[in-house]
């Protein structure tokens, strides 16, 4: 009795701190509405989503969101522009194409960039992307949204690869053979059969990889020029989101209106990556995987 | 079937193949390329003074020393928190876990958590750890922020490590009379061993590398000397190279710091995402035998 | 495993805390503007004083006195005087922050050498930074684009010319906004339609210095008054320093100090 009393204890205790992550999740949450929540004592809800201006530090200040957002996501689509095709056909060349062997080389490189600290990309594009973007298209900075979008793309294209590479993969041979026995090429056999088949993985990883791409901090807070206006070119500067909050939380005074305004933007940042991962999330259950009920 | 359209058909598969390989390929060169940079231009930077030594004349000269211990004793703290609460999460879910609404309400907070991005990781640390308990910008603050964010990823990788030991372990063990949590303490933990170390190993490298959840946190501009408490604010490499290439006192007479800061800290966490790889690969080639 | 982990941690922390123990320690927070000046004198302090470990960070100068207010700093940097609503709270806590002015600084505003343009009045400037004059040739220049170059709202040389140039007006959203003065020497020394604005210490031979109504952007005409850019900066304590604290503050405020000042690209007060 007592053992099975003490088998009770250790399977509770496991529970409670595999519950820790969504407590955490949830805390994290209840701090952003807690802190950014004030900040409508001093704007509508309306001012902050479609104001036009941010002046936070102005004696009369202005906490218009509308031009973060247009940068954050103008930077992300400019960044899935180039990663999409690259992370997926990177995938495909994995999984289908290149020999084992290389794939086991190359596989380890899509990690590494995985790894590459943001930090270090927001670097490379300040020191080396722009001052020759400032020299083959003659602007004035090179720190702009393009630079910002081609940095974000190498970020996002590790996570894109590495999610369509494992649904890919799994797809189970016999569908493929399938294909193959009716005289389809291999070509055609990953276009209208792999890829088909694996489709919610592709998707499950493509959203992944742009919620990193607009969650991304240094890099964009480096590079993408700062100001906060809505973009007319691809080489005008943006602000981001995760940008504006990086830079100017170090000058904000604690519960200030423009605290207050910072944290309601890390709202605004939380409230579109938790769709993206729910969205993500819910592809994943929702279409399992073809060939997930073979194995 | 006539051969024309078959030449045609594999030539036109031949060209779209190899611009996949190109897409590879291209991934690579661009990695290359950036390591490249970093390499050539820091080399000159890393000495061992640069490595053992404070900075000095307002970081434009002398070395990164407090960075490299504010660093690894960030690491510290994010593992000695994250470790312990990541393995036994993922025990949770492995071993004793039913399918259900709760572990699929589980899997759902950890999936989100591992999408939160970084900076507002950053805002709940400051608003949690600094302010509310009280910590203040230091070690501990940082290290605790940090751990929640590797936290996902040290759940995933040890359940994938646990899901790799055979149920014919656990089955031998319950069959010679051991109760479930023995059977996981002295069977399933020890095999799982060193896939939840290339975990352990793949979060710290991700905590390294972070930036943004540190910079109000655990980072500070300046703090040559050792901290002597977990209450301590610490100078970090991530944090150091941001200060070095956007807010220094001559950017450009520091580009050789920045560099060379930057290759340390690439050499950092790619040393560690490099022996975790090679643990993996040892592992799942044992695991096939 | 665990007990060795928590032992070697243990261990580490104890050695790290016995070899300082001796040591005096001081937090200096706030102004990034400041910083410079903290930083070089920090170092200075510690190569004379061995045993005392100073810890700086950024935060602004709003967080600079309330850390004086929390008691979490024991100096706080600012670059500007204290505002009556900080007063008051301070005194509600029984804390009376005593100002002690460390430095001037100058801002003058910058163009690339190839312009024609050597003067501009405060209107004028203010106008380019409006958005009213938008070409060179309205204010004597050649013809041609201004491109315009400003710096991140959170920081003290914005403040400054927001509220000295701009009369608290708005820049137009359009302006580049660049995290620091040295990078600000960089776009406009690249730049040949740039203006944009940086501290006295940051000019170099890339980039050209406008005079402003005509007074040149210089330590002696920011001493005497006539440049219009200036402003000090502070450094805040709880009360009257005492022991480390004061030395400190004294040795900022010493001949030597100063010196450091102006090689952080600041003016001294004498």
């Amino acid at each position: 009795m007592s053992q099975f009393n003490t088998e009770k204890g250790v399977q509770s205790i496991f529970l409670l701190i595999a519950l820790m992550s969504i407590t955490l999740l949830f805390l994290i949450m209840v701090f952003l509405f807690l802190e950014g929540l004030p900040i409508f004592h001093h704007v509508s809800v309306k001012e902050f989503i479609f104001g036009q201006y941010w002046y936070p530090t102005d004696d009369d200040p202005a906490f218009g969101v509308f031009p973060l957002v247009i940068g954050s996501f103008t930077v992300a689509a400019f960044a899935a522009v180039l990663a999409v095709p690259l992370g997926i056909m990177t995938a495909i060349y994995i999984a289908e194409i290149a020999d084992r062997r290389i794939a086991e080389i190359v596989k380890p490189i899509v990690e590494l960039m995985a790894s590459m600290p943001s930090v270090v990309i927001g670097f490379f594009g300040m020191v080396v992307v722009s001052p020759f973007l400032q020299q083959t298209f003659n602007i004035p900075v090179g720190l702009n949204l393009f630079n910002a979008g081609l940095m974000l793309a190498f970020m996002a294209i590790p996570t894109i690869c590495s999610i369509s590479e494992d649904a890919i993969f799994s797809v189970p041979s016999a569908i493929k053979e399938g294909s193959y026995a009716l005289g389809a090429t291999h070509l055609e056999t990953i276009i209208k059969i792999t890829i088909p088949a694996s489709l919610s993985g592709i998707s499950t990883g493509v959203i992944l990889g742009l919620s990193r791409a607009i969650g991304e901090t240094m890099v964009v807070l480096m590079v993408a020029g700062g100001a906060a206006i809505i973009p007319e070119s691809l080489f005008d500067p943006v602000r981001p989101m995760p940008s504006t909050i990086a830079a100017e939380m170090g000058e904000a005074p604690y519960h200030s209106e423009h605290y207050y305004a910072l944290f309601a933007v890390g709202i605004t940042l939380f409230a579109f990556t938790f769709l993206f991962n729910l969205a993500a999330d819910y592809i994943s259950y929702k279409y399992k995987q073809a060939g997930e009920g073979y194995s | 079937m006539s051969q024309k359209i078959s030449w045609r058909r594999t030539n036109f598969q031949k060209i779209i193949f190899s611009s996949f390989s190109a897409s590879a390929v291209l991934n690579g060169a661009i990695l290359i390329l950036i390591v490249y940079f970093l390499v050539s231009n820091g080399i000159e930077a890393i000495s061992f003074d640069f490595l053992t030594k404070p900075p000095i004349d307002s970081m434009t000269r002398g070395g990164i020393l407090p960075c490299i211990v504010g660093t690894s004793l960030l690491c510290a703290v994010t593992i000695i928190t994250a470790l312990p609460i990541g393995v036994a999460s993922a025990i949770y879910l492995n071993e004793y876990a039913t399918k259900g609404k709760l572990v699929r309400i589980i899997r759902m907070g950890i999936n989100n958590l591992a999408g939160v991005p970084s900076i507002v990781f950053g805002l709940f640390g400051l608003a949690f750890f600094c302010i509310i308990l009280k910590i203040g910008v230091s070690l501990l603050a940082g290290g605790l922020t940090l751990a929640i964010m590797t936290l996902p990823v040290i759940i995933a990788s040890s359940e994938e490590a646990l899901k790799s030991v055979s149920d014919t372990y656990r089955e031998a063990s319950l069959a010679m009379g051991a109760t479930k949590w023995q059977t996981i303490y002295k069977v399933i933990l020890p095999a799982a061993f060193p896939g939840i170390i290339t975990g352990a190993i793949l979060g710290l490298s991700r905590a390294a590398g972070e930036t943004a959840p540190i910079m109000y946190t655990g980072a500070v501009f300046f703090s040559p000397m050792m901290p002597s408490s977990p209450f301590d604010a610490v100078m970090a490499l991530p944090y150091h190279i941001y200060v070095l290439a956007t807010a220094g006192t001559n950017i450009e007479a520091t580009r050789h710091l920045q560099y060379g800061t930057a290759l340390v800290l690439i050499a950092l966490v790619f040393g560690m995402n490099l022996i975790a790889i090679i643990i993996r690969s040892r592992v799942r080639k044992k695991m096939k035998i | 495993m665990k007990h060795l982990i928590k032992s070697i941690i243990y261990l580490l922390f104890t050695a790290i805390t016995a070899s300082s123990l001796m040591a005096g320690e001081l937090t200096l927070k706030g102004s990034t503007t400041v910083l410079p000046i903290a930083q070089k004198c920090a170092e200075a302090y510690m190569a004379e004083n061995p045993d005392v470990k100073i810890t700086l960070s950024g935060g602004g100068s709003g967080n600079g006195i309330k850390a004086i207010i929390d008691g979490t700093a024991d100096i706080g940097n600012s670059s500007r005087f204290i505002k009556g609503k900080e007063v008051k709270l301070a005194q509600s806590k029984d804390i009376y922050p005593v100002p002690f002015r460390i430095a001037l600084d100058c801002i003058a505003p910058v163009v690339h050498p190839s312009s024609k343009v050597s003067n501009l009045t405060m209107d004028q400037l203010k106008n380019i930074y409006l958005g009213n004059i938008t070409n060179w040739k309205d204010v004597g220049g050649k013809d041609g684009k201004i491109v315009v170059i400003s710096r991140d709202s959170s920081s003290g040389t914005f403040e400054v010319w927001k509220k000295l140039v701009m009369h608290k007006k708005r820049v137009i959203p359009r302006a580049l906004t660049i995290p620091s003065n040295g990078a600000i020497v960089q776009a406009v020394a690249k730049t040949p339609n740039a203006i944009g604005y940086v501290g006295l210490g940051y000019l170099t031979k890339d980039i050209k210095a406008v005079l402003v109504n005509n007074v040149k952007p210089s330590e002696k005409n920011t001493l005497n008054g006539s440049f219009p850019i200036t402003r000090p900066m502070f450094m805040f304590t709880n009360n009257w320093p005492e022991g480390e604290t004061m030395s400190f503050i004294a040795f900022v405020l010493s001949k030597k100090g100063q010196a450091l000042v102006s090689e952080a690209g600041s003016i001294p007060i004498f």
